[in-house]
Formats: structure tokens, sequence, C-alpha cells
């Protein structure tokens, strides 16, 4: 089955945009999960490093130089398709980070437990909610969480656990 | 009567874009507009669009109907008729137009027509209970209104409107039972079909909606697995429960002003169905008369944005108001080209193509 066919990449198409591993030892590294030529270029802005190469024709995919990226996360949050992702290995002994875009109210707290979902909505494990940035409304908020090593490739979406009583998002206005 | 150089019907994304092409090259404009605000369908899109830097990439849809509305309301020369109709646009080039209960006419010297599209209809059993509905008037309910439509739907079509559709809603807290899709592909961008997958909203190709089950309202559905010839397969018949059926089976262009006022017509089933025979200029075979955006041939709104701006050029240069005519087209039209070079615009390039040559 294709993307095409499922709307879910194939292991091929993952590990073709996977940054190689001396890239990801270094640290955080942004993953552009972007297969399909559509005319879009907001990454290419979004990148104050240069990391995301200049495009020859806008339907092109984003070729990144691993080299300039620093994983920040800029372009995590504005890809309008939210198919960036930036994985850090090195962030504790047996600990990755990851930053994934997440467009649902209530956000999730600092600290708290939430479940993780793979590329097809699967729950293939459990992460913790380090940070929370771009609270503003009309921001794609990204989400940092903490998951096992060996989720870091295939984790993709958290769904928050049903609370008794949940906590205010400070203001947040619902979107 | 009141007169002025352009008038523009609709004020969506092609026609603020026209609009404001026209109006910054001096010319006098009055936007006419059925809804209570300017925007079309921009004023419920929620998500970020895709597009050049040019045309508020990475912007929300809602947001570049407030930058392009803020951006006409600093011009003198436009005025903004709300809730008013076009009813009709005749030889004497005055458009009649409803308006606060009166009849009105406006005399012109051009006339753009950016009315948009339609949704499409699906037949089934039962397709008239309460709780089908139109994707985008989900859209506009949960979006606009802040109602949701119901607490678990059954979208059919995986094109971009449904895709998002489905997104939004579970933004809003609804349940999406599935997708179906008719088709054995996904019609969307893969972007946003990985985007509700992820979230666990399954989606089945090469599937569609046999009846619709309920006495009152929407009580479940029932789907089929479609074969290679499009038809249901009996026996692969699955209940969905539900209590709203989406339909976000493609767009028709809305097109009535412009079969009225006597513009060419021709059936272009790439483009969404009847569209007028235009120059690249965008102006219909009725001179002074143009299009821009859906009404032109069902796109994204990135290229609604630029017919709209080349309408708006083409009016003014028709007046004699833009000298640097030339070169501003071409720059729209390069932009334009380079949008729809890719993969996904293979069918609107292929409608344009036999569009042009009518005129050849």
């Amino acid at each position: 089955m294709t993307l095409a066919e499922t709307g879910i990449p194939s292991a091929e198409q993952v590990k073709s945009c996977y940054p190689p591993a001396e890239v990801r030892g270094r640290g955080p590294v942004a993953v552009f999960e972007c297969f399909q030529r559509i005319p879009c270029d907001p990454c290419y802005w979004a990148c104050p490093r240069g990391a995301v190469l200049e495009f020859q024709d806008i339907n092109d995919l984003p070729r990144v130089d691993w080299a300039r990226c620093n994983g920040c996360g800029l372009c995590v949050a504005r890809c309008p398709g939210l198919a960036v992702f930036v994985v850090d290995e090195t962030y504790a002994p047996g600990e990755g980070l990851l930053k994934l875009p997440h467009e649902f109210y209530p956000l999730p707290a600092e600290g708290e437990v939430v479940d993780a979902l793979d590329r097809g909505g699967s729950r293939v494990g459990e992460a913790r909610v380090v940070r929370v940035v771009g609270k503003r409304r009309g921001d794609t908020p990204v989400v940092w969480i903490a998951v096992d090593k060996s989720l870091l490739r295939d984790v993709r979406a958290i769904a928050i656990r049903p609370r008794a009583v949940r906590p205010r998002d400070g203001g947040e206005s619902r979107v | 009567m009141t007169t002025c150089d352009v008038v523009v019907v609709g004020g969506g994304p092609a026609g603020l874009c026209a609009a404001l092409a026209a109006s910054e090259h001096g010319a006098t404009v009055c936007i006419v507009d059925r809804q209570d605000r300017l925007g079309g369908q921009l004023v419920k899109q929620t998500h970020k669009f895709f597009g050049s830097k040019d045309e508020l990439a990475g912007t929300r849809g809602f947001e570049i109907a407030r930058i392009l509305s803020e951006r006409l309301a600093r011009l003198e020369n436009v005025t903004v008729l709300l809730e008013a109709t076009a009813l009709g646009y005749y030889p004497d080039n005055v458009l009649a137009v409803e308006h606060e209960g009166l009849f009105k006419k406006i005399r012109t010297s051009s006339l753009i027509v950016s009315t948009g599209a339609s949704e499409r209809m699906l037949p089934f059993p039962n397709n008239d209970l309460p709780g089908v509905y139109g994707a985008g008037a989900a859209q506009t309910l949960m979006n606009l209104h802040g109602v949701r439509p119901g607490d678990t739907v059954l979208m059919v079509g995986a094109g971009n409107i449904g895709l998002i559709v489905s997104y939004q809603l579970r933004q809003a807290g609804v349940n999406v039972a599935a997708v179906v899709e008719a088709a054995p592909v996904i019609g969307g961008y893969a972007v946003h079909a990985s985007k509700i997958r992820r979230i666990g909203i399954p989606v089945l190709t090469r599937h569609s909606v046999k009846e619709v089950l309920g006495r009152e309202t929407v009580e479940g559905a029932v789907i089929w697995q479609l074969d290679a010839s499009w038809q249901g397969l009996p026996g692969t018949e699955r209940r969905v429960p539900c209590d709203v059926v989406c339909l976000a089976t493609g767009l028709t262009p809305l097109v009535e002003l412009l079969w009225q006022a006597g513009c060419r017509m021709k059936r272009v089933p790439e483009l969404g169905g009847h569209v007028p025979v235009t120059g690249e200029d965008m102006q219909t075979t009725v001179p002074g008369v143009f299009v821009a955006g859906d009404a032109a041939g069902v796109e994204e709104a990135s290229a609604a944005m630029l017919t709209g701006r080349l309408a708006g050029l083409g009016a003014v240069h028709g007046l004699g108001l833009c000298p640097e005519y030339e070169r501003l087209s071409k720059e729209a039209r390069r932009n334009l080209a380079s949008l729809r070079t890719g993969p996904t615009s293979d069918k609107v390039r292929a409608g344009l193509k036999k569009l042009e040559e009518v005129l050849q």
C-alpha cells in the first residue's frame, strides 16, 4: 500500500528522509516527511540558518543541509502540512526528545504523560511532555515530548489521556 | 443608478485580489457579495495555506481574508455592498443588484465574476435526511458559528476538503468514524491525509456510502467497497454508526451570471463543469466581462488569488489605467504557471488545455 492509498508514508519513504546516524548523534535535527510535490515553500522562508535549501521550483521537495540544522523547530511550527518533526537522540540516556506540531486544545501540560501514536494513529507507547512552545492564538503549538529512544522514528502524534479535572490553558481561546 | 469602473461579484480570495489590483491602479471599484462579510470561503479556513509567499502561504485562511480586506479598506476608491445579490448583467453594461431590499443598478466599464463554486450532491437513499451535510456547510457551522454539527461524522470524499474538514471536526471535538473515497487513491494532498491518519481517522479508498439510515435524522450509514468500475460490491456492506454524513465529493463552478451575460461556455470536467472560455487575461468572450477564481475552473485558493489579480489587471488595462500591464500580468501569469506545474495540478492543466483549444 502506498502513501496515496493510505495517507501513511511507506517504510522506504520514512527511511529516505531520516537524517543519517552521524547527524542524529550530534543533537536535535529536523525530519521533513514531505513526499509529494505540491506548490509550497514556507519551510524555506522559516529557517533563519539557511538549512532548507532554496527551491528551484515551488513544487520541489525540501532539501536540508544537515550541517546547518540545529533542530530549533521553527520550521515545525511553520509547515502548513504539519510534516516536519525534530528528533534528538542525545536528549538523555535511553530517552529521545521529539518536537511535533499539535493543533488540538486543550494543550497538554508540561510534565503530563500522554499516549504516543504512530503515523497510523496506533498507540505505540507513552510520552512525557517536556515543553509546549507557541501558545499564541493562531500559532501551531509545538509539543516537546520525551519518549523511549527506540520510538523516536515512529511516534508522530500524541493523545491526551482523559483527565478528571482539566486545567485551563492560561487564558487560551479555542481556535 | 450608480457608476463605477469595475464591479467585482464575489468577495472571496479571487474577488478581493481582483479588487485590489484594479483599485491600486486608480479604478473605482464596487464589490458585491451575498454574505455579511468579505472573504468568501476563506473566513472559515482555520488551516494554514500552501502556495507561495506572495499569496500568503503559511497563513491561516481566515487571516488571509482579514489581511486582504484590510488592504482594501485603506483604498478610498472601493465600495462594498454586503448581503447583496447580483441578478443580471445587461448589454448596456448595467449590473442589477438586490441590496437592502432594493433593486439597484450599477453601470460599469468592466465586470469581474468571482462567484466561486458550489458543493456537489451525491445520490443515495436518504440523502435528504437532516444530518447529511455538504462538508463546507459543516465547516461553516463549526468554524464560523461555533456549532458542532453532531457527535460522529462519516466523511465522503478524500479530496482536500474532505481531509481538511475531517481534521477540523476533530479539532472541534467531533469524532470522525472514517473518510470513504470512491477512487483508488486519496485525491487531496498527502500531508493532509497523513495529518488525519496519525490522529486515528481511517481512510478507506475504493469505498463509498451505499445508504444513510434513520427516520427523522441520520442514525447511521452503510458503506461498501467499490469494484474497478466503481460499482458497489454486494456482501461488502458495513454499518457505520454516525449522526452526520458530510459530502466532500467535489465542486462545480457557479457560473449562472456568465451564462446570463452571454459568455461562451464550455463543459470541462477537469475544471469542475461549465466554465467560460477566456483568454490568458481572464477576459470572457463578452468584452469587458472577466472571470476569476473557482468560477473559471475549480482550483486552490492561491491560484484563485492570482487569477483574481490577472482579471483585475486586465480590467484596468482595458480602461487605460495600467501602463505597466505587460510586466505585471506577465509576472502574475508566471507565478500562476509555477503553482500549476506540479503533479497535483495535472487535472487543471489538462482542463485549461481544452479551454485553450476552443480559441484556436
